[in-house]
Order: structure tokens, then sequence, then C-alpha cells
């Protein structure tokens, strides 16, 4: 295992990317992304089996599939830090003729992207049809999914945790961004979905909770404690406890900072709570 | 005039599922979805020979396509399977952002197409369908007209990388081409008669509809050119404009809304290429009914008749 030190400041990394990212263009969604940072970087950079010489089958290796895929700017600077192409492209964000489009897309080709996302709902039932396609090659890999708290108001989710039990998809971990606000607000406001544990475990999900989403010696513990309950019958989500906005303290317990991006002395302020570790792009 | 011969009517949903159930035989990569019509789509063949190719995912359309769009991930080939209504309308976006913007080389194959579903009525009779797909970027469109055709096309999606939209439905029609004659290609249409003085272009089951006609115009001494444009998109073009430089008009005819179908596809070719009157024989922008095929494609002005008055209206307007 990797060094809890040396992940936490890869995770700092990815925050000052994410950052200046968003505020170069001012557009992008720093919030979700803040809060899913150690979430990244402990897949890519801890628990998936992955080659970053990326070919769209991925074989005989474990796939990922954001399905709120407005975080897009994490789920890029982590790609690019683990190797699927140059960190540099980090400043072609939301410009025109980039690869690195508002929300991800296998449009453009860029490396690691696997199905376009952002139109939400859609990326659990993507996620399942490659965690079937593993199981029809005899390919032990697994598949993992992200989805966003808010997001499973869609109903396409529904369809898809009903399938995945009832068809022993246990090749699966499904993640879920517990970071309790939506754009217009609390998600215990704007439509409140009750105990999402039950609900999980009624539509027949093994279920995890993770607390302490942000803190990265648990969140790898749980990523690895779900691993070891695959293969037997049921898929299983992890329902993970975030701070939106993560690491910046003006942009945490707040969803103001969902779709919003800092101007020139927010963003120094932000930066200066991120102190560069491994190189600014 | 040339003639064909009804070797016996049958369903072109049927041809899809004798063309999956070959395919099931000779393409280890293929694999079937249904969203609970397995009778419906014909699905039963395929089934049975490959259960653990099969996937029922219930009454949950949105993710069927999602789980088509998966499976291509690791070189699966997903055939969906449901009423053309379940297969675009209701999934229309899940089909833009999953299949057709993240280029998934996943068929579409959609049954009870049009208004000849029947008595089912309007809930279930898409007349929007082409239109839908065709204006998705990278989506091939084909709407075969009898039994032989829609097992060929069937086979032959299969091999094209990206996604299609297959449309056919549910009504027993006319089963009267010849793979041997005229084998299924992709984008290529085919010209079933020669005229000079009327081109009539016709999909699905208003190909045999056009034929008749043809046959009734001949009787008036008017020669048609009936050409069964089986792909929409990519439209054939070139067999279009080499029939209107000879024939000076043209008449489209399909089992669709005027609007979104095939006419304004040959239109926009002809206004832009070679300017031609043209007259249309599609539904007029409204919801189909209960009834049966037959009564429906005569009230709704989609059916021989239709064909020949419209030939005989477009001749009029040559200059």
């Amino acid at each position: 295992m990797a060094d809890i030190k040396q992940l936490e400041a890869f995770v700092q990394q990815v925050r000052r990317d994410i950052l200046r990212m968003v505020h170069k263009v001012n557009s992008g969604h720093p919030g979700g992304s803040l809060g899913c940072t150690e979430f990244f970087v402990a897949l890519y950079q801890e628990v998936m089996t992955h080659h970053p010489k990326f070919e769209m089958d991925g074989k005989n290796e474990d796939l990922f599939f954001l399905s709120n895929g407005h975080i897009s700017p994490v789920f890029y600077s982590v790609l690019a830090r683990s190797g699927y192409f140059p960190v540099e492209e980090l400043n072609t964000f939301r410009l025109i003729d980039s690869r690195l489009q508002g929300h991800p897309t296998t449009h453009e080709g860029l490396p690691g992207i696997r199905v376009a996302s952002g139109s939400l709902g859609q990326g659990l039932s993507v996620a399942i049809g490659a965690a079937l396609a593993k199981k029809l090659n005899n390919d032990p890999r697994t598949v993992f999914a992200l989805m966003g708290d808010g997001e499973l108001q869609e109903g396409q989710n529904w369809e898809a945790l009903m399938y995945a039990a009832a068809n022993k998809v246990d090749n699966l971990i499904a993640t879920v961004d517990l970071n309790g606000k939506q754009i217009d607000g609390a998600t215990d406001q704007v439509l409140p979905m009750g105990n999402l544990k039950h609900k999980f475990q009624a539509f027949g999900w093994t279920v995890l909770d993770l607390e302490e989403g942000n803190k990265m010696a648990t969140v790898i513990s749980c990523l690895k404690e779900a691993q070891s309950l695959l293969g037997q019958g049921k898929p299983v989500a992890i329902l993970m406890r975030t701070e939106m906005g993560n690491g910046v303290d003006f942009m945490m317990h707040t969803h103001a900072w969902h779709g919003k991006a800092p101007n020139d002395e927010q963003l120094a302020d932000a930066l200066s709570q991120n102190p560069v570790t491994l190189g600014d792009y | 005039m040339q003639t064909y011969t009804n070797q016996g009517s049958k369903d072109t949903r049927s041809g899809f599922g004798a063309g999956l159930a070959e395919l099931g035989r000779t393409n280890a990569n293929v694999v079937a979805l249904c969203a609970d019509l397995i009778g419906s789509l014909k699905m039963d063949e395929f089934i049975a020979e490959n259960p653990d190719r099969f996937f029922q995912v219930g009454i949950a359309e949105a993710n069927m396509m999602g789980l088509a769009a998966g499976l291509t991930i690791g070189g699966k080939i997903p055939f969906t399977g449901t009423f053309a209504n379940f297969s675009t309308g209701r999934v229309y976006d899940q089909i833009r952002q999953s299949i057709a913007y993240s280029d998934k080389n996943v068929k579409i194959c959609a049954s009870h197409a049009g208004i000849t579903l029947g008595e089912d009525g309007a809930t279930h009779q898409i007349l929007e369908d082409i239109g839908l797909m065709k204006m998705l970027p990278g989506m091939t469109v084909i709407n075969p007209c009898d039994f032989n055709q829609t097992k060929a096309a069937t086979i032959a999606i299969a091999d094209h990388q990206g996604p299609v939209y297959l449309r056919f439905g549910r009504p027993k029609v006319p089963n009267f081409t010849s793979i041997d004659t005229t084998p299924f290609e992709i984008g290529k249409g085919i010209q079933l008669t020669a005229g000079t003085d009327v081109t009539i272009v016709a999909t699905g089951h208003l190909v045999w509809e056009a034929l008749e006609a043809a046959k009734s115009l001949a009787e008036e001494g008017i020669a048609a050119e009936v050409i069964n444009i089986h792909t929409i998109k990519p439209l054939d073009t070139e067999i279009i404009l080499n029939s209107v430089s000879k024939t000076g008009c043209i008449v489209t005819a399909e089992e669709h809304n005027f609007l979104g179908g095939l006419g304004e596809s040959v239109a926009r070719t002809l206004s832009t290429l070679l300017p031609t009157p043209q007259e249309f024989v599609a539904t007029q922008d409204t919801f189909g009914e209960s009834g049966t095929p037959a009564q429906l494609m005569k009230k709704y002005g989609i059916d021989r008749d239709a064909i020949q008055a419209k030939a005989k209206q477009v001749i009029q307007r040559k200059s």
C-alpha cells in the first residue's frame, strides 16, 4: 500500500488542479470535485488495477464509470496525473477544440473515458453492462461506478439497482457521493430521498457506510472491504459521506460552489490553503 | 414492367427473429436484450440457443439502453428489442448520450413501428421514430420492407461498426424480395421497377404498396420507377438523383409522419442538388388510432391508392 502521506499530497495537488481549471475558464464544478478527490485518488492510485495505456475494452483491468459527469475536473486531473494523458492538457479544460469537454466524453478520444456522462442517471446502467461483459468474457476484474446523491432522484438508477441485484451482478462496486447537496439546495429540501441505506438494502445490495469520505485511509479501507465482498451474489454499494468543497474553507458547508468558479482573489486564497506538492501543470 | 411475387405473407419482426437466431450461431459477440417483449420481438429462438447471451431487463427500457452501451465495452455487439415507441421516444436521452454520443456499437431493434401496429392505438403507434433517430449524429437508420430483407438487414448490421436503428413491424405483409438477386447492403437503395414518368421512393411496408401502385399506374400507361430505400440514413442519394433525372418528379412513401421522415431527407437532397417536384405519402402531423392495419393505412393516406393518386398529381406538376 502506498504511503498515506504521499496519497494526501497527491490529493492536495489535484485540488489545486481543480481550482485552477475552473478558474481559468470561469466555469465548471469545483464543489463536488473537491468533495470526491480522496475517492478518485484512492481508486486510481491504490485500489484499481488499471492501465493508463488506454484501451476502450479494458479487458482484465478494473473499470471506472463516472455517472455525475459534472465533476469532470477531478476526473481529468486524476486521469492525467495517473498517466492517461499529459497534465499540460488540463490547461485546455472547457476550451474550444479540447478533449477535456465540460462533461466527460469519448467523442474526442480522451484516454480514460469510456462513456459520455453529464445528463444524469445513466452511468450505473452502463457500469452494469460493462460488468456483464466482464462476466461473459470470464474477466475477473471489477467495475466501479460513482453517482451523486441528488442524481439518485433520476428513476433510471432504480431500474439499474433492481436489475443488478436481481441478476447477481457481484463484480460491481457503486459508490454514492453523499454530500447532501444539489443545485437548488440541500437534497433533504429539494427532494428528500429517505433512508438510502435501507432502500439499497431493500433492492438487494450489500451496503457499506463510509462516514469519512474525505479521509484517505478510511476511503481506501472501505473500498478494499467492498472488494472483499465481491463474488457473493450481490452488487456492493458504498454510501460515502463527503463535504462538498472539501479542502477549501470557504467552499465547504454550502452548495454555493456546485457550479461556480472562484475569482482571482478567491483562487489565491484557496491555493494558499493547498500548497504545491507534485508541481502545477 | 418487372413484377414481384408474394412468396407468402410474413411479419417483418419474424425476419428480425430469424436473423438474430442466425447471428447467434455465427457471431459469438452478439448478445441480445429485451424489455419484456420476447414473443412480440420473436427472440425466442436466439434465447433458446444462447441463454447466456440474453438479458431480460424487464419493463425498464432506459436501463436496457445503458446496459447495452456498457456491454459494448469488452467487445459485445448488443441487440436491444422492444416496440419502436419504447426504443426511441421513451429513451431518447439514453440513446443520445450513452450510445450515439459515446459511439457505442449498439443495435436498437424496434418492432411494431408505425400505424400498422393496429388495434393498440396511438400510444403504441410511433410515427416520429425515423425523425428522432436520423437526427442523432452517427446513427444509421434502416427500415426494411419484408421478412427476407429484415432478416438480411439484421445480419448485416452486426458487421457494421456503430449504432444502428433497425425498424420493423407487426403485421404480416407480402414477402417478395430475394437476397440472392439483390444482396442487402446498408446505404444502398434497390431499384425494383424501371420507368420514365415518375419515381416512387418507398421504405418499409410501403414498398409493396408502391409496387402495387406501379402496377395500377402501368395499366393507365404511366411508367413508374419504384426504388426501395431500406436505409434512410445514410441515404442513397445517387440512386434517387439518377432516377429523377430521368423521370423529373418523385413520390416518397413511408409509414411515418411527413415531418422528419424519408420524404424530408429526399426533399433536402433534391432541393440542394436537383430541385424536383415531390409529393409525400406519409401521415400528416397526426397521431394514429385503433383499427386494423388496412383500415388505418387507408384512413391515414399511406396505401397503394394514395401512392397512385400522388404519382398522378406530381406528374401534373412537371414543367
